[in-house]
């Protein structure tokens, strides 16, 4: 009943469903296909033989293969945000409700503008883009780009954001078997049946590969019955897994395999909770590469024409899709697989007109099979050229006597032979070799662990293939230790004798008129491999580069091989000695999305929040991203600007008290006997003679004498100590520690542990921190200035719970820190804040810590940018004489003692009221402002609430010999220049009174 | 690829970081021709084509420093060693 509508829908026949009828459109067009179909399938079945244009030239064009190597059936699939360009029909599994529209088309389909391209293609051939748009340069961007990219172009992306998910999963196996074709089936069912563990991966979204598209027999019973049996068998097996619409898309180091499974591309959209696609990475002891084989194309003129498919595809229709590609047909072939082409065609009551054979009269199968359906047999003929513009209605051939004959036919069956699909062998540089009896290449050196069956072995015949599966399969169990029996199939299929020695290959018809083209996608013409040849890109990189060969989302399935079958022709060489191009994963186009999987928006990386971020979020805290760190920066009041509140915090601080989260400075724990001796090698300054219940500003370097990180460390007792360091700086600090303990100096008894996410950790700064801290701290603890003086540490109670104090100043006031294990970090700020209210105090952000610390000179992450040495930063007496440490030699390098090094500097812009940028370039006072005469920049800039004006810090050549000079500031970034003057980088308070209040 | 930390076992190279030849040792920093050392220490590297011994930090598991003997053409990975269990010179 449908059939009605399917007019090219065999009556019986097939795998599809055809109580399940699948509603879709094509170019807004209604259709119907079957449940089993894909587009293409679906397509052909109602007659829709022209399906999108090309690349370069918008030639019409329809369906060339059914499988994943389609150069030209590209489609967007789906609309909308979820339309998803160059999808090949070939594989697009049909669903109720698909979309598809033909892409590099203008206006419409079958009426396309730009197909003048084509009127136009002796001027622009392969090259034309290097040679013809070079000149005058300023005609690039206003006019050939854009003329290019209308023209152009492989389908449009998406317009807005993608709504579906995706996921990334890692398995393990002993044997990884990639296809799912007769080699395949029997590989997994051998290794299988032993107890290994198996993955099968199959890019096909029916087990069975080649015995779905080929007319089989094994074992007495039909290819199909046999697929189903084993598979019902590897379903039982507890230690099988079979992933179906799995493409196996890479091979990597120690036995990884990357592999994208469509979850969803067969759904209206995925299901709920479900993602669209999976990357796969599986880690195999042993792999069974059995993908098959790809039909070579044969290159005569127009051979383009929608209804010219490879002759396996033909098949493939007639046998599993149920679907006649055509009314009458020629066979253009080079091999015996034409006798099963001629043979479903006729099956399946297609009229063939004529069986050309390219060989000369050599081949008892192709004659017999024509004599015994009465088809004319063109021995040693070839055809030259196809008619029709928007699909297929003659071609043209030379028979073997020279004479042009016209036969009107609308499908053409061609094949050129096969290229084992061995991608995959070379994925780790591995070579294939050339195998002149095959005429094909074959897989040379092998990744580790991997063996080859099926028809990527070069021969594809049935029997072949079972036998071949079967005993890779046992072979790779065997490898892992499982043991077991060697199962026997016997078969035979429509497209056994495929692969058996064409005489010669037949990469192109001599004397074919027209364009002959390689490759499709990219519309690669045999006159374009001419070209390069004469220009002198004979080789097979430069021409794939000149042509662009190879270079489309096909990655030139169908035309590699055979451009390099042209060149050695063209050369005068053989095949062999061109060598080959190599193949890269991934093997078929792989999404973005499915790279990224969850990493992606708010999880692209994970956030760290600070113990206390509940009760800063309460206080209106603005947050900023530090590192993986979100940090309160501001807490604005209503109405306030970032700088009003950043003012504000600073002033409430200097005048009274303040609170800072600091839970993300980093917190190494280091104990052990030899703690103090790593310490001392660790820092560049002393920390022998720090005594317990002490802290000290330390300094590190690296070992080639440039600042790492500062922070200050607490001294609990000789054998535990607690370093801090900066947030940013934390991962590298712990890393660069972690190395020299173990692996220069494994001799220390030494223990480190980060604890950064063990403590929250307070900064409470300003004259009556002390005050408030008395009220929290348990009243044991003496913290009075005398008995808890500047740089003390202290383990401390607060409501009994063990915290950790210090009195250390980043601000330059009367300051402390305080460390609670984090569970209690949320608690403490609220009491902090609940006893500071009858000071005043207030929260304050990063913004506001920023203030102080370039109001004081303290370096922070500006000036610790991995160019510094501790003399640049003024902290050079820091570097002990009495000790070796990390970085110690290097340092005394002439070029980090150089007198004339930028060194840091206070920066006051002689104009009160304008702002110096981090960024700007310093410049001497009358000098232009170029490179030859820049003397360094500014690194840091702030308001200063207690200056009244912009204050910056920064790095200038001499800058310790140069304090009253003026020079310029120059922002050529945002096109602005202040004078400014220098002066000392301690701008507020710059005898440290306050510090001991 | 993978690699077998002598603690937890074969892990993907993703949870390891790399820092690269293994053969250096710090030199002797009170020797004569300390400076000297220092540079060679830290800038000059054989680039041998084949195995090669490197350290690489299991990151994101154990945190153990490693010396990882590879084959650096095929990446085959020979031998695997914690770091501090290394003879000393
Ligand atoms: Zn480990």
């Amino acid at each position: 009943m449908m059939t009605e509508t399917q007019p090219f829908r065999l009556a019986t026949g097939g795998l599809v469903d055809r109580a399940a009828p699948l509603n879709f459109s094509f170019d807004g067009r209604a259709i119907t296909g079957f449940a089993g179909d894909t587009l293409a399938s679906a397509l052909l079945a109602n007659g829709v033989r022209l399906v999108g244009r090309s690349f370069k030239y918008h030639r019409p064009r329809g369906i060339l293969s059914a499988g994943v190597e389609e150069p030209n059936a590209l489609v967007e699939h789906r609309s909308g945000s979820r339309r998803e360009p160059n999808s090949r029909a070939t594989v697009l599994e049909l669903y109720d409700g698909l979309v598809a529209t033909s892409q590099n088309r203008w206006p419409s389909l079958r009426c396309d503008l730009l197909s003048v391209n084509s009127w136009v293609s002796s001027f622009i051939a392969a090259g034309f883009y290097y040679k013809t748009f070079m000149w005058p340069a300023s005609f690039w961007e206003r006019i050939y780009e854009p003329m290019i990219r209308r023209a152009a172009g492989l389908g449009r992306t998406a317009p807005a954001h993608d709504p579906d998910t995706y996921e990334k999963a890692t398995a393990f196996c002993d044997v990884l078997v990639i296809g799912g074709g007769p080699a395949g089936i029997a590989a997994a069912v051998a290794a299988g049946r032993t107890g290994a563990r198996v993955i099968l991966c199959d890019e096909d979204f029916v087990l069975g590969g080649g015995l779905l598209g080929d007319k089989a027999d094994i074992d007495g019973g039909s290819g199909v019955d046999w697929t189903r049996t084993m598979a019902g068998e590897l379903a039982a097996m507890p230690e099988v897994s079979v992933m179906g619409r799995t493409s196996v898309t890479g091979v990597y180091d120690g036995g990884v395999f990357g592999a994208v499974q469509r979850v969803s591309d067969h759904l209206p959209e995925p299901l709920p909770h479900q993602p669209r696609l999976r990357f796969w990475r599986i880690v195999a002891r042993r792999s069974i590469l059995a993908a098959g084989a790809i039909e070579r194309p044969i290159a005569f003129g127009n051979n383009d024409r929608p209804g010219v498919m490879l002759a396996g595809s033909v098949r493939t229709y007639i046998n599993r899709y149920g679907v006649a590609p055509g009314r009458r047909a020629v066979i253009f072939a080079n091999n015996d697989g034409a006798a099963g082409t001629l043979d479903d065609l006729a099956a399946a009551g297609v009229d063939v007109a004529a069986v050309v054979d390219s060989r000369d009269g050599s081949s008892a199968a192709v004659s017999v099979a024509a004599a015994r359906h009465g088809v004319v047999m063109h021995a040693g003929a070839m055809v030259t050229q196809a008619y029709g513009g928007h699909g297929l209605r003659s071609v043209e051939i030379l028979t073997s006597d020279r004479q042009r004959e016209r036969i009107s036919c609308d499908l053409l069956a061609m094949s050129g032979g096969w290229n084992p699909t061995i991608h995959l062998t070379s994925h780790l540089s591995g070579r294939p070799r050339w195998d002149e009896a095959a005429a094909a290449f074959l897989p040379g050196s092998l990744p580790p662990g991997m063996t080859v069956a099926g028809a990527a072995t070069g021969n594809a015949d049935l029997n072949a293939c079972l036998a071949s599966g079967a005993a890779t399969g046992l072979a790779a169990a065997h490898d892992c230790g499982f043991s077991g029996r060697l199962p026997s199939w016997r078969g035979h299929g429509s497209g056994d004798g495929q692969c058996h020695q064409p005489v010669r290959p037949l990469w192109r018809v001599p004397g074919a008129r027209g364009k002959a083209f390689i490759d499709f996608q990219s519309d690669v013409t045999t006159d374009d491999i001419d070209l390069s040849v004469r220009e002198g890109f004979g080789a097979a990189e430069h021409a794939k580069r000149y042509t662009a060969l190879g270079m489309a989302t096909d990655q030139g399935k169908t035309s590699n091989v055979a451009a390099l079958g042209i060149l050695a022709e063209i050369t005068g060489t053989d095949i062999a000695s061109r060598g080959t191009t190599t193949f890269r994963p991934p093997y078929t186009p792989v999404a973005i999305g499915a790279l990224a999987g969850h990493a992606r928006g708010m999880d692209f990386h994970p956030r760290r929040l600070s113990p206390a971020h509940p009760f800063e979020t309460e206080q209106g805290a603005v947050f900023v991203e530090a590192g993986a760190w979100l940090r309160a920066q501001y807490y604005p009041r209503p109405g306030e600007t970032w700088l009003q509140s950043a003012e504000r915090e600073v002033r409430t601080v200097r005048g009274g008290a303040g609170i800072c989260d600091v839970s993300t400075l980093g917190k190494i724990d280091i104990q052990g006997p030899d703690a103090r001796a790593f310490i001392e090698r660790i820092y560049c300054n002393n920390f022998a003679g720090l005594k317990p219940g002490r802290a000290r500003y330390g300094l590190m370097l690296r070992e080639d004498g440039f600042v790492l990180d500062d922070g200050v460390t607490m001294c609990f007792s000789d054998t535990h100590f607690v370093m801090s360091t900066t947030t940013a700086n934390a991962p590298v600090v712990m890393q660069h520690m972690e190395f020299h303990h173990q692996c220069v100096w494994p001799e220390l008894d030494v223990q480190l542990t980060s604890v950064t996410e063990q403590w929250a950790q307070f900064s409470v700064a300003g004259p009556l921190s002390r005050e408030l801290l008395r009220r929290v701290v348990d009243r044991q603890h003496d913290i009075a200035n005398e008995a808890f003086p500047f740089m003390s540490a202290a383990q401390v109670t607060v409501a009994g719970v063990t915290a950790r104090l210090a009195r250390v100043s980043f601000s330059g006031e009367l300051a402390y820190e305080i460390a609670i294990p984090a569970q209690y970090g949320d608690s403490l700020l609220r009491e902090l804040m609940r006893q500071g209210e009858a000071f005043g105090v207030c929260l304050y952000g990063t913004e506001a810590l920023a203030i102080m610390r370039i109001e004081k000179g303290h370096v922070a992450g500006g000036e610790l940018n991995g160019h510094t040495t501790a003399a640049d930063l003024g902290l050079g007496k820091m570097m002990s004489a009495k000790k070796d440490y990390v970085g110690r030699i290097l340092a005394q390098r002439p070029a980090l003692r150089d007198p004339e090094r930028p060194t840091l500097v206070g920066l006051l812009p002689l104009d009160h009221g304008s702002q110096v940028r981090a960024g700007a370039h310093l410049v001497a006072s009358g000098r232009a402002a170029n490179l030859e005469n820049d003397e360094g920049y500014v690194t840091s800039s702030a308001f200063s609430p207690m200056l009244g004006r912009w204050i910056a810090l920064g790095l200038l050549a001499s800058g310790n010999n140069r304090t009253g000079e003026i020079v310029r500031a120059c922002d050529p970034l945002r096109g602005t220049e202040s004078l400014v003057e220098i002066c000392s980088p301690q701008f507020y308070d710059p005898t440290g009174e306050r510090l001991h209040g | 690829m993978r690699i077998h930390c002598p603690y937890c076992g074969e892990r993907g190279v993703e949870e390891y970081s790399y820092r690269g030849d293994a053969t250096v040792r710090r030199p002797d920093a009170n020797g004569p021709d300390a400076l000297e050392r220092f540079v060679e220490y830290l800038h000059l590297r054989d680039n041998p084509a084949g195995s090669h011994q490197e350290f690489w930090q299991h990151l994101h598991g154990c945190r153990a420093w490693l010396v990882v003997q590879r084959d650096v053409r095929t990446h085959a990975i020979e031998s695997v060693i914690a770091a501090s269990r290394r003879v000393a010179r």
